[in-house]
């Protein structure tokens, strides 16, 4: 009897939690549907969808994206690898300094990078559109390296990283080769979901790449929902659904990488 | 500025001299060990640490570069205090029933004997709505309980109940706590199943043994287990919560005086017109989520020496 008391009270968590989850989209996606006054109509997608701002600022942040999971993963999976290899008693510092961007807001992090890179300092990156989008590219990888780092990390550790190093090299291979030819591919399905939520979290940032004056999609979403009435909840469905289909390519991934999946 | 090429160096050669009596070989050797991860230690000294450093001496010293306490003793006025104590509540708040709405979620999904499907599901959900936070986080909320958001309206309609007569409002401290509360649960049904998961049901099985009911289980040998995992996870969301920007300021521009937004509006040049006054604001946003952070590193620590 009594499991059936905390079953019940199980169910009410779930439906209640699902209720204040489900509303504000189902909330969204209707009030995103009356831009026509007499009828529901898909106008509000259409005119985001057609807007040349959206395209601009939408490509411009994929583009950013695409560079910031390129990058992170080269500078995260040798590190990884090295750390695991070769610098086993350094791996507490270096899983400090990538949770570090979890306690350093990020508003701090690009206050930092103003006064760092600014137009009269020894590196100003901030003085030209292409360095201050390699700024901004730097800035994302720092922002994912917390997330990225440690699905990587947890890759490798499922793999022989010291078996399959030594029977490459007893083959001949190089430290590239080894990388790029047994490291990487063994850690696909990690890689791949660092970089499907790394691109969640980049698309639509809005801080970094509002204070850095970057064509960005975040500061163009904060413009529109400044000015529009239907098209920002429009825009709320287009970018959860992004986000929804980041995390349901990690899954594909996650369950495509392991014989036993495992749940998130 | 020319700190920054020396400190790099200024590592990597502490990398080339670890350990003493090694050989000038085995140094060589250890040097080169170090290498592997050099791109990335200078990436983090020039990408998160030196320009953190940056703000934190900027804080200490006025517009001439000189040693000074001035900055800091200027955040103890009204309007700044107000804003990092406002911040604070919002943060507190949305932590404090974060937590305990996921934990009540993830309970129910992990131990609460409900259909399989029902796990994965939420924990899928939740990593979705932890990364669908931001601007337009901001508009759904806009959206369902603005002035002329739908749940408004359906309210008014058909219960005949004024949401907005109420002093609600969407662009108040409860209507960002409520919005925050939309990334903060799912956040913290992510951290906190796998400590769920560590609970043994051998442990619930030996207090039913000795006469325990469910109430005296939850309460003497659930909760103290979890009870380090709970406040950490919770200490984690307010960090969270307490430098988040966007979410905020897509709701309610600059009209509620919160700590991030206050540095936003300086940063872009709007207030203030007080550089180091700004360092200063920024270093005491780093000193509250360092504070937390740090709690909930403990506090991870005792939890997982706990199970173990």
């Amino acid at each position: 009897m009594k499991r059936t008391t905390s079953r019940i009270g199980a169910w009410v968590a779930i439906i209640v939690g699902s209720a204040y989850f489900l509303l504000p989209l189902a909330a969204t996606f209707l009030f995103s549907l009356k831009m026509r006054r007499d009828a529901l109509s898909f106008d509000a997608y259409k005119v985001v969808l057609t807007d040349p701002q959206f395209q601009a600022t939408f490509s411009y942040s994929t583009l950013m994206a695409v560079l910031t999971i390129v990058t992170g993963i080269l500078l995260v999976v040798p590190t990884a690898y090295w750390i695991q290899l070769k610098l086993p008693r350094l791996r507490g510092l270096v899983e400090f300094i990538t949770l570090l961007p979890l306690v350093i807001p990020a508003i701090v992090i690009v206050f930092g990078y103003l006064k760092m890179y600014n137009s009269s300092a020894l590196l100003p990156l901030t003085a030209h559109e292409r360095s201050t989008d390699l700024l901004l590219v730097a800035s994302y990888v720092t922002l994912s390296l917390p997330y990225l780092y440690r699905s990587i990390d947890t890759g490798l550790r499922a793999v022989d990283v010291r078996g399959l190093t030594e029977a490459a090299q007893s083959l001949g291979a190089g430290w590239g080769e080894i990388l790029l030819r047994v490291i990487f591919p063994n850690v696909k399905s990690a890689i791949l979901s660092g970089a499907f939520l790394t691109f969640a979290v980049v698309i639509g940032e809005f801080t970094m790449a509002s204070l850095l004056n970057r064509p960005a999609f975040g500061p163009y979403l904060q413009l529109i929902g400044a000015n529009r009435a239907y098209e920002p909840s429009a825009l709320a469905i287009i970018a959860f659904l992004v986000t929804w289909a980041s995390m349901g390519l990690i899954q594909v991934f996650a369950h495509n990488g392991r014989a036993k999946p495992k749940t998130a | 500025m020319q700190r920054k090429p020396m400190a790099i160096t200024e590592t990597v050669e502490q990398a080339g001299a670890p350990g003493s009596g090694a050989t000038s070989r085995r140094r060589a050797g250890q040097a080169l060990t170090w290498l592997g991860i050099a791109p990335f230690l200078i990436f983090a000294l020039l990408f998160l640490i030196l320009p953190t450093l940056q703000l934190m001496v900027g804080a200490l010293q006025d517009a001439q570069g000189h040693f000074t306490l001035n900055n800091i003793a200027r955040l103890f006025t009204d309007d700044i205090l107000g804003a990092y104590w406002i911040s604070f509540k919002v943060s507190f708040v949305s932590a404090a029933g974060g937590a305990l709405i996921g934990l009540l979620l993830a309970l129910a999904a992990i131990q609460g004997g409900l259909p399989g499907w029902i796990r994965p599901t939420l924990m899928t959900f939740s990593g979705v709505a932890s990364n669908f936070a931001g601007v337009p986080l901001a508009f759904a909320f806009l959206a369902t309980l603005g002035r002329i958001g739908l749940l408004t309206a359906l309210l008014r309609q058909y219960l005949d109940f004024d949401l907005y007569g109420t002093g609600f409002s969407i662009l108040s401290f409860t209507g960002l706590t409520l919005t925050y509360l939309y990334f903060q649960i799912p956040l913290m049904v992510l951290i906190v199943a796998p400590a769920i998961d560590g609970m043994k049901a051998e442990w619930r099985e030996a207090c039913e043994s000795l006469g325990g009911g469910t109430w005296y289980f939850w309460w003497h040998v659930a909760l103290p287990i979890l009870f380090p995992s709970i406040l950490g996870s919770a200490l984690l969301l307010f960090a969270n919560a307490f430098g988040a920007v966007a979410t905020a300021y897509a709701l309610t521009g600059s009209s509620l005086n919160i700590v991030p937004i206050l540095l936003f509006a300086q940063i872009r040049g709007d207030v203030l017109h007080d550089q180091n006054l700004g360092y200063a604001l920024a270093l005491g946003m780093i000193v509250v989520t360092g504070l937390s952070n740090a709690g909930y590193i403990w506090l991870r620590s005792r939890a997982e020496r706990g199970v173990a």
